[in-house]
């Protein structure tokens, strides 16, 4: 495959998202790396390829959707659509099999009414893909997410749940944690009922001060008071976690759940609406595969429906698209306004490779 | 012709001598003392380079050594996918030193990286600023807290003098190498419970990229021979 074919391939792709009534957009190669590094993290240094500008510390474009947001929550009006064709750069991909420059092609589509824009989104890539036969996977992190702000608990431990949602295993960690099934050690136990915890200590070093140590311990009492989680709120999470069926069949499933756990209601409703959508789009939902726990590890910023679409015959390929809702990532960048916001992305390479199977 | 990297200066270069002279491989220098390559008596083919210890993992991946001995945590932290480029032949039993993650001794409040990343949590709320943890081992110690969903914090770089580096407000965590915790104590550190993120020791590793002719791996299966 030359450079010449996968742009060719991501011209078809871009040229189908513009005739879909999308506006081509062009965005900056280099990105402010402060940004990036706010939002993910510093795991977004294994990925992304660190170099300096005028302006600062800057990365080489990891993907569009930060700098399209940006544009959109600067200048744009609801609803738009926007297409964009263009090299992301991934550091994570260092090695010979694996390339760190490739094209991306992305539709983002803000505002409209959320079920409506998720069905319109999908059925777009669904056309676009369905040659290839792909592989489809759908979920919805926002069921997750009411599930968690549903729990019997503080709210200092949702929000702890909530800030990790997209980490499997400090999510599990805590969840075991908060329902009691984690002995607590003996020395934190000493620790909480100390009339001075900090005697004894050592000197007070660092920008982390006594103030800082203090209202942990506070917060750490606080916790211990706190009842756990009861163990049928976290079997309901496991089994929204543990979800795989048709959509059909796991809407029903969710909202069997709801009866037990209200708080859920309104997402399983939005999920029904979504899916009514779809089929009007011409996707019956009994031929939609539905997982749980789908998008948790590697879309962090999604936070309502994700999917993905893989290549059947070439499971050691990463995924030929993905995409998703981001509410909350148009909040973060947006100055004080958000907007609802879906979109997703086709990597071209991939669907020639996929194309030859 | 094979060639082995070594460790060119100090106790590194002395105990690698010693271990391969324990086995009937004994090493000279050429020439003076500024002299940077020598040769192996009893074992004809085997050509030695003495190279600083962190320069050897990156020669081993270009397959310019055929061989080298540099500490387990060097290759790890420098070479991505190591495991791809260098081959672990042999655990040498010196240079034994642990990758920990260490902080402040007065932070009674954190043992594990549970409590570090609800700390970091807490810390970016109030100070506006993700928490700093000082290090020269940058991949292996974002990977390890990558691994185990520590959020919130950033790796600031540092070369030398890292536990001085929250004294002096730089950073307020630090991942450093430590053989017997001493200095860590001597500066207020404590190592977390579950926050030791690779035993190191000095090991021999074989370049899978290096040029490997019919005679270099004959010289090899020898050399293996003798060491094992």
């Amino acid at each position: 495959m030359t450079k010449a074919t996968e742009r060719a391939e991501a011209a078809r792709y871009l040229g189908a998202f513009v005739d879909a009534g999308a506006q081509p957009v062009e965005t900056a190669i280099l990105q402010p790396a402060e940004t990036l590094l706010d939002l993910y993290g510093e795991d977004i240094r294994a990925r992304a390829f660190t170099t300096h500008g005028p302006g600062g510390e800057a990365m080489l474009r990891p993907d569009f959707t930060v700098p399209v947001v940006q544009m959109h929550m600067r200048e744009g009006g609801d609803p738009a659509r926007y297409a964009y064709a263009g090299e992301v750069f991934r550091r994570q991909a260092l090695r010979a099999d694996r390339p760190a420059e490739y094209l991306q092609v992305g539709f983002e589509l803000f505002g409209g009414d959320p079920a409506v824009a998720d069905a319109e989104c999908f059925a777009l890539f669904h056309g676009v893909l369905s040659p290839l036969a792909p592989r489809i996977q759908t979920g919805d992190i926002g069921i997750l997410t009411a599930a968690v702000r549903g729990l019997t608990t503080s709210e200092t431990r949702k929000a702890a749940l909530l800030r990790h949602v997209w980490r499997p295993r400090r999510f599990r960690t805590l969840l075991e944690r908060f329902a009691g099934r984690v002995a607590v050690p003996p020395q934190r136990s000493a620790l909480l009922i100390a009339a001075d915890p900090l005697a004894g200590a050592g000197p007070e070093i660092g920008l982390r001060d006594r103030a800082d140590v203090m209202a942990r311990i506070e917060a750490l009492r606080a916790d211990a008071a706190e009842p756990p989680i009861p163990a049928t709120e976290v079997g309901l999470i496991d089994d929204i976690l543990d979800l795989k069926e048709s959509s059909d069949a796991a809407l029903q499933r969710l909202r069997d759940m709801a009866v037990d756990m209200p708080a859920i209601e309104a997402a399983v409703a939005g999920l029904g609406r979504r899916l009514e959508a779809l089929d009007a789009a011409g996707i019956a939902p009994e031929t939609l595969p539905f997982e749980g726990s789908h998008g948790r590890s590697t879309m962090e910023y999604y936070d309502g429906f994700v999917f993905s679409f893989s290549a059947r015959q070439r499971p050691d390929l990463p995924p030929l698209s993905t995409g998703g809702r981001y509410d909350a990532l148009t909040r973060v960048l947006g100055q004080g306004r958000a907007t609802p916001a879906v979109g997703g992305v086709i990597r071209p390479a991939l669907t020639l490779e996929a194309a030859q199977c | 012709m094979l060639k082995l990297g070594v460790p060119s200066k100090g106790r590194l270069m002395e105990k690698t001598f010693d271990w391969f002279g324990a086995r009937g491989l004994t090493m000279v220098k050429d020439g003076g003392e500024r002299e940077y390559s020598g040769t192996v008596d009893g074992f004809d083919g085997l050509q030695l380079v003495l190279l600083s210890a962190g320069e050897i993992p990156r020669e081993l991946a270009a397959g310019r050594i055929h061989l080298g001995v540099t500490g387990s945590d060097l290759v790890r932290d420098k070479l991505a996918h190591w495991d791809d480029q260098v081959e672990e032949l042999a655990e040498m039993g010196f240079g034994h030193a642990d990758l920990v993650i260490a902080v402040p001794s007065f932070w009674v409040d954190v043992d594990t990286l549970d409590d570090l990343d609800a700390a970091a949590s807490a810390f970016r709320r109030r100070h506006g600023f993700r928490l700093r943890i000082a290090t020269k081992y940058h991949q292996l110690v974002r990977e390890f807290l990558t691994w185990n969903g520590v959020a919130d914090y950033q790796l600031v770089d540092s070369q030398g003098a890292t536990e001085g580096t929250v004294r002096h407000e730089t950073a307020e965590a630090i991942a450093d190498i430590t053989s017997t915790g001493e200095t860590l104590r001597a500066n207020h550190l404590k190592i977390l419970s579950d926050g030791t993120i690779h035993g190191s020791q000095a090991t021999l590793f074989r370049a899978r990229n290096a040029e490997w002719t019919d005679e270099d791996r004959e010289l090899l299966a020898r050399l293996i021979r003798k060491i094992d």
